[in-house]
């Protein structure tokens, strides 16, 4: 029998606050520490204790990190899915079951091999605590799964010491779980399978982590200093983590006092109230929040757009519309986000893909809102924002200094003739302004989101307010050339594939599944909202355009074709949107499929 | 709403403050509310405790929301910068810009509509919070700007001015800010300077939340027969329990009041609040007798103004959450960014 390594995907079916989380963590932490490149989801109910709950583990040598269909190795905990873990087993895939009660025969498969597991017995004498034995069957499975791949033990029980830290009390009857479920692996069962995985040089310099920590801990390097926030799901994390380093960060080292200010506000529409009021008065300011808080937010990012004050809303997506399906990814709020609030309004949007992206934009983020002194929102999803993805490390450029953007200083505002918060005098659109308090006489002006002229002077004059719109416009443009740049790989193919944020995961793998097929595709990942010149250019270049993302309107196809005036007809949508991430299949199965339909030439056809 | 500008010159004989400025200094640019507002006197309550209390003119923070109220902040201290936010949401624009700068003097400047309806949970929050500025209400139970419809603050069976009663319950909020958190709180009424001015001097010295709710009566809607708000009724129903004055510490305590209970209360920051209590028995100190006391007397049809309700001791929200003095808009690299090296151990603990 021949012998894989390093490449399958595990899924582990758990009812939710039974303590599982952690056990499945170590798992796919001690794979990252022999080098084993892995991607984490956790498919998680919107409930704390009692519904199902799946945590699944991409193992690729290769490095692809995408969510693959099917299931090769099913750790099945929760008696109440059994029937659908097993149906999602792959043919030759392992079940891994508790065998105290046996299984039912209608649950039986011929093409898949039972790995049945006495663990909530096994543990009787163990412990006598039935809440601790409880937690032990986690760790019991996770025993036996270093027995069943080959797991260095090492590593495992390292984790275990490391984790318990200070507990001490708590390492020897983990260590003795780990050592009861590999014991029985090696006794009773044929371990290792031949499923495997050994130590890989695959990992490199790479950290595991989620987007969310990223993205706190970027807008700590970004020089947030105020953060206001409203509890929802993906977001709250990201709140948290920015609250967590901070207090360890950011405590003035005289005073002990701290150099920010958090606040858990009352609604989302709070929460960026504050965050404009801060960043009105000079003080660099974000919000997290996911789909329906933008929906709240969209009077007050008018407000923010109009009236030309700086703030940074981190999105991280969910499933929609409405409630939806709240711990479901999805990349559902472009278009929402793009013209959150009435009128004539848009704001800059940025599409991080990676933990490493999520720390860049944060800070970047903050830099652009001074700089372009406006909304800048940032849109991540919940399948970056709470899994454990595998990023570059981050890096901090310690000669870098935050751009504040146009603000004047009371030296400034004595050396100027004349101030007019909303003049143009450099003829980008974006004009000067002062923080409150600044001068005794000068530089003070009433902020409103009614029309103003140049000199912030309420007016009901067509002119003026069409100047100040065009000025608006003008800025827009500005924007568009500071933004992050796509990402694009041409090798002078007719047809193109766009996409962005967590798209981008699968898109290698889906990739060389096409390549055998003979189609090969140019690659233009969007990072940002205005788009840049590269994406027209993208656009020019090439006959076809796949637009894959994770929405069932093709909302990036909508936004595209409507600021960039693109023949419709020109971009083809491919769109998963069942709350899941998007496969590599799913991908490649599709434009795929559109080749066949549209009888497009393949690679090997024109080389012929 | 038009944007008039005052003409900079002044008469050449018109007092100067500690600071070497004039009241025209405090100023704004021209009301274009309806004359005889509330508001204006409002307005012109707090440019008169701001210049006799010399406080520098651009060191102000005023921010309001959405209707007749929330202009005039055009209308005083010119030299300060001003946000005019969206409606009901005042609150959370000025916590905002407090926590970025505890040094300025922020005054928020509301109506009933904007407070009492829209923006009822802001304010109820804001209180909670005890951020350190004014909030003022100009509260007259009606809406303005849309012309003349009832709002929350609007006592039941008060009529429009077409004649209907109101059907519902008002909203009490000088109730709801004892109850809810403010360590200052108090009601007046626009047409009583004598007691306004120095209620505004009172709360803008006071650390913490201040609250005043102002009975200001809207000529154009709401100051006819049969209206609760009008500047009638007010005056015959108006029962004052503590009179208010502040006095600078390097001020000489004297007293043009009648004769009463006085009672001196220390502030942080050295100088002396005084109380003249009307009332023997009203304990301004103790907040459920206070709300006991208000609430009685409404339903007896009295409206109780004066000082409430003070703490001078209580905590602003940036003493709870222990942030640094100096103002967190002020703060550079070297405060805020924690570096490379250490960014590089956080990496590690990703390992």
């Amino acid at each position: 029998m021949t012998i894989s390594y390093n490449d399958f995907v595990i899924r582990f079916a758990n009812v939710n606050g039974s303590g599982s989380a952690s056990a499945n963590g170590m798992f796919a932490k001690a794979l990252f520490r022999m080098g084993i490149p892995v991607a984490t989801r956790n498919i998680f109910p919107s409930n704390i204790q009692g519904l199902p709950t799946w945590f699944e583990v991409r193992v690729s040598d290769q490095g692809y990190l995408g969510r693959r269909e099917g299931v090769d190795i099913m750790v099945a905990m929760n008696a109440e899915t059994l029937v659908e873990d097993v149906a999602s087993v792959r043919p030759g895939g392992y079940l891994l079951y508790d065998n105290s009660k046996p299984l039912a025969k209608t649950l039986r498969r011929d093409d898949i091999s039972e790995i049945g597991m006495p663990i909530s017995t096994m543990l009787l004498p163990e412990y006598t605590d039935p809440k601790q034995r409880s937690l032990f069957k986690n760790i019991t499975y996770l025993g036996a799964l270093a027995g069943l791949l080959n797991i260095e033990f090492d590593v495992i029980t390292g984790m275990v010491s490391t984790q318990y830290k200070g507990k001490d009390a708590l390492i020897e009857p983990n260590i003795r779980a780990l050592e009861i479920g590999r014991k029985y692996a090696q006794e009773y069962l044929q371990a290792p399978l031949p499923i495997q995985v050994k130590r890989s040089n695959k990992v490199g310099d790479k950290i595991m982590v989620d987007g969310n920590m990223a993205a706190g801990l970027g807008s700590i390097y970004g020089g947030a200093t105020v953060c206001a926030w409203y509890p929802i799901t993906p977001s709250t994390s990201m709140a948290e983590a920015f609250e967590q380093h901070a207090n360890r960060l950011r405590i003035d080292k005289d005073s002990g006092q701290k150099n920010f200010a958090i606040v858990q506000a009352e609604d989302e529409l709070a929460a960026i109230g504050m965050v404009i009021g801060a960043g009105w008065n000079g003080a660099r300011s974000f919000t997290a929040t996911s789909g329906p808080g933008v929906s709240l937010m969209g009077e007050f990012l008018g407000l923010a757009y109009f009236a030309e004050i700086p703030a940074v809303l981190w999105d991280i997506q969910r499933a929609g519309p409405s409630t939806g399906m709240p711990t479901r990814t999805q990349q559902s709020d472009v278009l929402s986000a793009a013209y959150a609030s009435h009128g004539d309004t848009k704001h800059p949007v940025l599409f991080p893909a990676t933990p490493k992206e999520c720390f860049d934009f944060a800070a970047d983020a903050l830099d652009l809102a001074d700089r372009l002194q406006t909304p800048i929102l940032v849109l991540s999803d919940l399948e970056l924002g709470m899994n454990d993805n595998l990023s570059d490390p981050f890096v901090w450029d310690d000669a870098r200094q935050y751009d504040r953007g146009k603000v004047l200083s009371a030296k400034d505002l004595d050396e100027l003739e004349v101030f007019g918060r909303y003049l143009d005098v450099d003829g980008d659109g974006i004009g000067y302004r002062t923080y409150p308090g600044t001068h005794p006489d000068k530089g003070a002006f009433f902020t409103r989101g009614t029309s103003r002229d140049e000199f912030a002077a309420y007016t009901e004059s067509p002119d003026a307010y069409q100047r100040n719109m065009e000025r608006l416009i003008l800025k827009w443009n500005t924007a568009s050339e500071l933004v992050p740049k796509a990402e694009i790989n041409t090798q002078s193919n007719s047809v193109g594939v766009m996409f962005y944020g967590t798209t981008a995961i699968p898109m290698p793998e889906a990739l060389d599944m096409l390549a055998p097929e003979g189609i090969a595709l140019d690659t233009c990942r969007i990072r940002a909202f205005p788009f840049g010149k590269e994406v027209q250019s993208f656009i020019d270049e090439h006959d076809v355009i796949f637009v894959v993302e994770q929405n069932r309107d093709a909302q990036m196809r909508s936004l595209i074709i409507n600021e960039l005036d693109t023949a419709p007809s020109k971009l083809v949508r491919v769109t998963y949107y069942a709350g899941l991430s998007i496969s590599a299949e799913f991908i490649a199965q599709h434009i795929s499929e559109y080749y066949q339909a549209n009888k497009l030439p393949r690679l090997t056809e024109v080389q012929q | 709403m038009t944007f008039v500008a005052k003409p900079r010159t002044h008469h050449p004989k018109l007092p100067v403050n500690e600071i070497g400025l004039t009241r025209r200094d405090y100023e704004g640019s021209v009301s274009t509310l309806c004359a005889g507002c509330g508001h204006d006197s409002v307005s012109a309550a707090i440019v008169q405790a701001c210049a006799e209390l010399s406080l520098p003119p651009h060191r102000f923070a005023k921010v309001s929301g959405i209707g007749c109220s929330s202009k005039t902040p055009s209308y005083f201290l010119n030299h300060s910068h001003g946000l005019n936010s969206v409606h009901g949401r005042m609150p959370s624009v000025i916590t905002g810009a407090n926590l970025a700068n505890r040094d300025l003097y922020c005054i928020g400047v509301s109506g009933d509509g904007d407070s009492a309806s829209i923006g009822l949970g802001q304010f109820a929050h804001i209180m909670r919070r005890r951020i350190n500025m004014l909030y003022i209400v100009d509260n007259n139970g009606t809406y303005g700007l849309t012309k003349g419809q009832f709002s929350a603050t609007n006592d039941k069976g008060s009529t429009s001015k077409k004649g209907v009663p109101n059907l519902y319950e008002p909203i009490d909020m000088v109730s709801m800010a004892m109850q809810i958190g403010a360590s200052f709180v108090a009601r007046s009424f626009s047409g009583d300077k004598r007691q306004l001015v120095p209620l505004i001097k009172a709360g803008l010295r006071h650390k913490g939340m201040a609250f005043i709710d102002v009975v200001s009566p809207c000529v154009a809607f709401n100051n006819h027969q049969g209206s609760t708000k009008s500047y009638e009724h007010v005056r015959a129903h108006t029962q004052n329990v503590v009179d208010a004055d502040y006095i600078a510490s390097h001020e000489e305590i004297t007293a043009d009041y009648p004769p009463g209970t006085t009672e001196d209360v220390a502030m942080p920051d050295g100088s002396t609040l005084r109380l003249y209590k009307t009332d023997d028995s009203y304990d301004p100190h103790d907040r459920v007798g206070a709300l006991n006391y208000v609430q009685r007397r409404a339903e007896e049809g009295e409206t109780v103004t004066g000082l409430l309700y003070v703490d001078p001791d209580a905590a602003d929200c940036h003493e709870v959450m222990d942030t640094v003095l100096r103002p967190l808009n002020e703060l550079e690299e070297d405060a805020l960014c924690p570096g490379n090296e250490t960014l590089a151990a956080i990496n590690e603990s990703f390992r």
